[in-house]
């Protein structure tokens, strides 16, 4: 592929701030700092290495983040695609170290929805009167999240047979990955009838067909990996990105709900990595809900449109399954802070460094990152590898 | 019934202005002769900017729908259980929409729907909703 980002970059930091309370007891400017502090340490970097700083904590936010920490850059980047954001800024701190734009990009996320305000608990975020998602769908009342994806479920389901109990088979292969993970907020073992019994949110969705709402921070170092190669820890690779839009924030505008943007992401960074399906050792994905862990797998190519729920049913996403998923228990089991992009990615760089102990999946080489923003609008997948991957 | 109100902008004053008469619109292009959900200043499909309003029939098919018993925002917590859908009108447009005056559980994708005016908006506006056919 021309203009390949393959091997130029690497993920060299990467940390988080998750605690099984749910809560954390820090504010979000607080946990901003600490976490980059904290990723700057895991890398073997400082402060005076940065040279770009990537977030989108509110108007200008990676200008006065990066102001806060007397970081000039010569890079910058602020995009909001919500929570595959994460993912954008990876895919954007490649492609600028690889043309030369700058050399070492911090990335960070801070929320803290459980201990301070969920914006979700009063109808979600203040938007714009004049914005279309404000004018042409919530009068019907589609204010929560679970509402535009159960959607998708509903359709999904008339269309290819695929069932309830199918997608909680998901909610549950994650859940047992999170019973191995201290600091997840749902550790306990749950099964299919304890999904199905659970309150019905948006019908088919149930509650634990839903993500958490949890305190979170996190953040990522990305340089070159020619710098990579001389730090202490082992770098995660960048072997290939893409993202890409399927609509805005109107449901009603996504061509075919059961199809998500990752049939178009997904390929071109599998294709950029020069990696097929049978390469890859663990996937991380953003599990908003079951629905989204399933469209997510199908578009990526692990089976064909309409075969999630048969692919998903014999537990191959959970420990011991042939398609190691969501290690850390996902936005369903470990924490979801209302951007969860940023875990996707932590969570991958800590299987390929082979820090995950009880979790930890054997010989991992190959890991794919999957972010997904907005109502199924916006997704990015980053595939890294280990150096022997190169 | 209280909901979120929609904003009524100069482009989209014909819409609102249509709906006191029970009136269901869209703009259509005069390029490429698409309809055009929801409104806009240039058509989606090839940018033009010759948009002009046209009556809607108002029949068309549940393209997938669900049964909120969760209120999408606390001011609707009166009114669950509810039904959002995505209704495929005959002209080929695809609306966000509710479901009324049915039972949640007897509904389904494909089912035929009509255009429903029972949902006042407090300044005599109405917001189209869909009861089945």
């Amino acid at each position: 592929m021309a203009n390949s980002l393959r091997g130029a970059a690497a993920i060299v930091g990467a940390v988080d701030a998750v605690s099984a309370t749910g809560k954390l007891d820090r504010t979000v400017a607080q946990l901003e700092v600490d976490m980059i502090s904290a990723a700057l340490d895991d890398a073997g970097l400082t402060i005076a290495d940065v040279d770009c700083v990537m977030s989108n904590n509110g108007m200008m936010a990676s200008l006065d983040l990066a102001e806060r920490m007397g970081v000039q850059g010569r890079f910058t980047d602020s995009t909001m695609t919500g929570g595959s954001s994460f993912e954008v800024y990876v895919e954007h701190a490649a492609a600028a170290i690889s043309a030369g734009l700058c050399e070492v990009a911090v990335i960070v996320y801070a929320a803290t929805p459980r201990s301070g305000t969920n914006p979700f608990a009063s109808g979600g975020p203040a938007r714009d009167p004049g914005s279309p998602m404000m004018m042409w769908d919530l009068p019907y009342g589609s204010g929560l999240p679970a509402a535009g994806y159960s959607l998708a479920a509903r359709r999904h389901m008339h269309q290819y047979g695929t069932t309830s109990e199918q997608l909680a088979q998901i909610a549950v292969s994650f859940r047992e990955w999170a019973s191995m993970n201290k600091n997840a907020y749902s550790q306990d073992i749950i099964t299919i009838e304890d999904v199905l019994s659970s309150t019905k949110v948006a019908e088919p969705l149930h509650k634990l067909d839903c993500c958490l709402v949890t305190d979170g921070a996190g953040a990522l170092v990305v340089t070159s990996a020619e710098r990579a190669r001389d730090l202490a820890k082992p770098g995660a690779f960048i072997l290939g990105a893409g993202t890409a839009h399927s609509h805005g924030m109107c449901v009603s505008q996504m061509p075919d709900v059961t199809t998500t943007a990752y049939s178009v992401c997904g390929p071109q960074a599998m294709n950029m990595a020069q990696i097929t399906h049978n390469d890859v050792d663990v996937v991380e994905l953003y599990d908003s809900f079951t629905i989204t862990a399933l469209l997510t797998l199908e578009d990526l190519g692990f089976c064909k449109k309409g075969e999630g729920g048969e692919f998903v049913a014999d537990g191959r996403l959970g420990p011991g399954g042939a398609l190691p998923t969501n290690t850390n228990g996902g936005g369903l089991s470990y924490t979801h802070p209302g951007m969860y992009g940023m875990f996707v990615l932590v969570e991958a760089v800590r299987q390929l460094r082979g820090e995950c102990g009880e979790r930890q999946v054997n010989n991992v080489d190959i890991a794919l990152a999957n972010g997904c923003g907005g109502l199924l609008s916006c997704t990015s997948t980053i595939v890294l590898g280990t150096e022997a991957t190169l | 019934m209280p909901r979120i109100e929609p904003a009524t902008t100069p482009l989209t004053e014909p819409f609102w202005d249509a709906t006191r008469n029970n009136q269901l619109s869209a703009q259509q292009c005069g390029s490429c002769s698409s309809f055009v959900w929801y409104p806009r200043e240039r058509c989606p499909k090839c940018l033009s900017d010759d948009l002009t309003w046209t009556n809607l029939a108002g029949e068309g098919t549940i393209y997938s729908f669900n049964i909120m018993r969760k209120p999408g925002n606390p001011m609707m917590a009166d009114m669950v259980p509810y039904v959002i859908a995505l209704v495929d009108l005959d002209e080929g447009l695809r609306m966000t929409t509710n479901i009324v005056n049915a039972e949640p559980e007897s509904l389904e994708c494909g089912q035929r729907v009509a255009v429903d005016w029972s949902v006042e908006l407090e300044d005599g506006r109405r917001l189209p909703t869909f009861h089945p056919a």
